[in-house]
């Protein structure tokens, strides 16, 4: 059985007109249906001999293939497996989306790019790989940040849409309402530390993301690759688990996904599958009566931004914080002082100013008796010299701000009364402005 | 076996009963527990059988380490925790009303958002 939306494209005949040169669009434009391929060439079968002899795939599986398109939302650490395995395969085309250029941090996961590739777009320099596998499949690389304006045009044009490295929840609703209102299948896939979850929404009648997470979460509680870490294998583990259900759903054979949430544990090396809620009558855009009938400000229903990017915090008013200037003066002018580093224990093995004491947030907010015991040592000895404030810092100057509201509650109790101040940008400020030789991670 | 240990309960007209509880880190869910990523724990005899709302505040008051407002809101999780029973989504079971069953499997995880 041929999915209603892959079928579609097959009726339309129109010839697709094949370049080898890579085009970067900045913009959505309007692209020809893919062409249906009669029969398989020569070339084809010698190629795609090995899955074709699979009779879960054969010669009309690979035609279905041939006639697909995909738009994969983010060339990342999933966005690479996925494009790779896909135009191995013979997909017909691949849309590659991202905003952003290709980083040294980037390589250890989003393998289809190389050292040579840093500072060119993602989108690009992905395309470009794939065109070297499988010159025969058509690749449409966008350099643009998807949005409400225009997410349904682009995915419009795309049959089996495909989310991958979408790290931030804006991101994720946009493209969940897009593939609901347009009616596509999403295949959708995260990871992050040693963990990777995959879940098909909006597929033959089961229930969308909005479905299972009508809420978005609290900002805070929201984890991403450069905070919390990521083993490279992971996304690629579900990267090539999404290729796997694209691949499954191009070529006719369905995916059992659709209702089902797969979680993988790296570190115990087990995956788990997860039977979903049905579809749900009362979803604001796939239920009965939606209330979402077009894309929206998605920022705001999520009270965050729809990238990547680090946010900054405010929490402290401007008296409580200090540049990292104004910091190496204190140390040129050798003032008696308290370097508190607020981060986990594994990033100030990375990295640390030498005469810093570490004590991570965390045991700060548990109130972690040795800990506390600890700072106030350092504290009384500091008092001991008559002079001197406490500067806390960490990576980007976030947790330091959260550290010195914690610290203020303890003062005059806990610990001794003392100046409390945070490093605006942190030590990676410190890197960029001050010490160029301090590591940057 | 179950059986026999569901009739011993009934026999003595206590409900003592265990609770395999996995807590799983997507998203950084364990992290509420201080880390640990799994917890056997038993729930306390009681006359009413224990169901998922009772569970929560058992939860809050016994493993919760700082911060319950990133666990529950109101009488439920916060937004972006899945919860799961038996290998199976809450609401395919009752959600709140769930009656928990001895040995049952419970599980939160929190959504990834990486990649
Ligand atoms: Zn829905």
């Amino acid at each position: 059985m041929c999915p209603q939306n892959i079928v579609g494209v097959s009726r339309q005949n129109t010839v697709a007109v094949h370049t080898s040169e890579l085009q970067l669009h900045d913009k959505v434009t309007p692209l020809t249906p893919t062409k249906a391929k009669a029969a398989l060439s020569n070339e084809d079968i010698m190629r795609y001999s090995r899955q074709l002899l699979l009779p879960e795939l054969g010669v009309q599986g690979q035609l279905n293939l041939s006639k697909t398109s995909v738009l994969i939302v983010g060339c990342g650490g999933l966005g690479c497996p996925l494009a790779q395995y896909l135009a191995a395969a013979g997909i017909g085309r691949l849309g590659l989306l991202d905003y952003d250029e290709v980083e040294l941090s980037n390589l250890h996961r989003q393998v289809l790019h190389g050292e040579e590739n840093r500072g060119q777009a993602k989108a690009l320099s992905a395309a470009t790989a794939v065109k070297r596998l499988n010159s025969t499949v058509e690749c449409i690389p966008y350099h643009l940040q998807l949005s409400p304006e225009n997410a349904l045009q682009l995915i419009q044009q795309y049959p089996a849409a495909n989310v991958s490295s979408t790290y931030n929840v804006p991101t994720r609703y946009l493209v969940n309402d897009a593939c609901v209102l347009s009616g596509k299948p999403l295949v959708s896939a995260s990871a992050l530390r040693m963990e990777g979850q995959l879940t098909v929404y909006n597929y033959r009648g089961g229930p969308c993301y909005r479905c299972l997470y009508p809420v978005p979460p609290p900002q805070e509680t929201v984890t991403n690759c450069s905070d919390g870490g990521v083993l490279g294998v992971v996304p690629g583990i579900m990267g090539c688990f999404q290729a796997l259900e694209v691949l499954k759903i191009a070529s006719g054979r369905g995916s059992s996904c659709g209702q089902q949430l797969v979680m993988f544990d790296a570190q115990d090396a087990r995956f788990r599958s997860i039977k979903l809620r049905p579809k749900q009558a009362g979803c604001a855009v796939c239920g009965e009566n939606p209330s979402v009938t077009q894309l929206a400000d998605y920022e705001a229903f999520c009270g965050a931004a729809a990238t990547d990017k680090c946010r900054k915090l405010n929490l402290l008013s401007r008296d409580q914080r200090i540049t990292v200037q104004d910091y190496k003066s204190i140390i040129d002018n050798a003032e008696p002082h308290l370097l508190l580093d607020v981060r986990p224990l594994v990033e100030v093995d990375i990295c640390r100013l030498p005469f810093s004491l570490n004590i991570p947030l965390s045991s700060l907010e548990e109130r972690k008796s040795e800990q506390i015991q600890l700072l106030q040592e350092r504290v009384s000895q500091l008092k001991q010299q008559m002079a001197g404030d406490l500067y806390v810092i960490c990576k980007l100057g976030n947790d330091s701000q959260k550290a010195v509201q914690v610290m203020e509650k303890m003062i005059g109790s806990e610990v001794d009364s003392i100046t409390l101040k945070d490093i605006c940008g942190g030590l990676m400020a410190w890197a960029g402005k001050i010490d160029p030789t301090f590591p940057q991670y | 076996t179950l059986t026999s240990r569901l009739s011993k309960c009934h026999k003595h007209h206590t409900l003592q009963i265990e609770l395999s509880l996995f807590i799983l880190s997507s998203g950084g869910a364990e992290l509420l527990f201080d880390g640990v990523k799994k917890h056997h724990v038993t729930l306390p005899s009681q006359s009413e059988p224990w169901d998922v709302k009772q569970l929560l505040v058992w939860i809050q008051r016994n493993l919760l380490k700082e911060r319950p407002e990133l666990f529950v809101q109101g009488d439920t999780v916060r937004p972006g925790i899945l919860v799961l029973i038996n290998d199976a989504d809450w609401e395919l079971m009752g959600e709140l009303d769930y009656r928990l069953q001895d040995q049952d499997n419970v599980v939160f995880i929190s959504t990834l958002h990486g990649g």
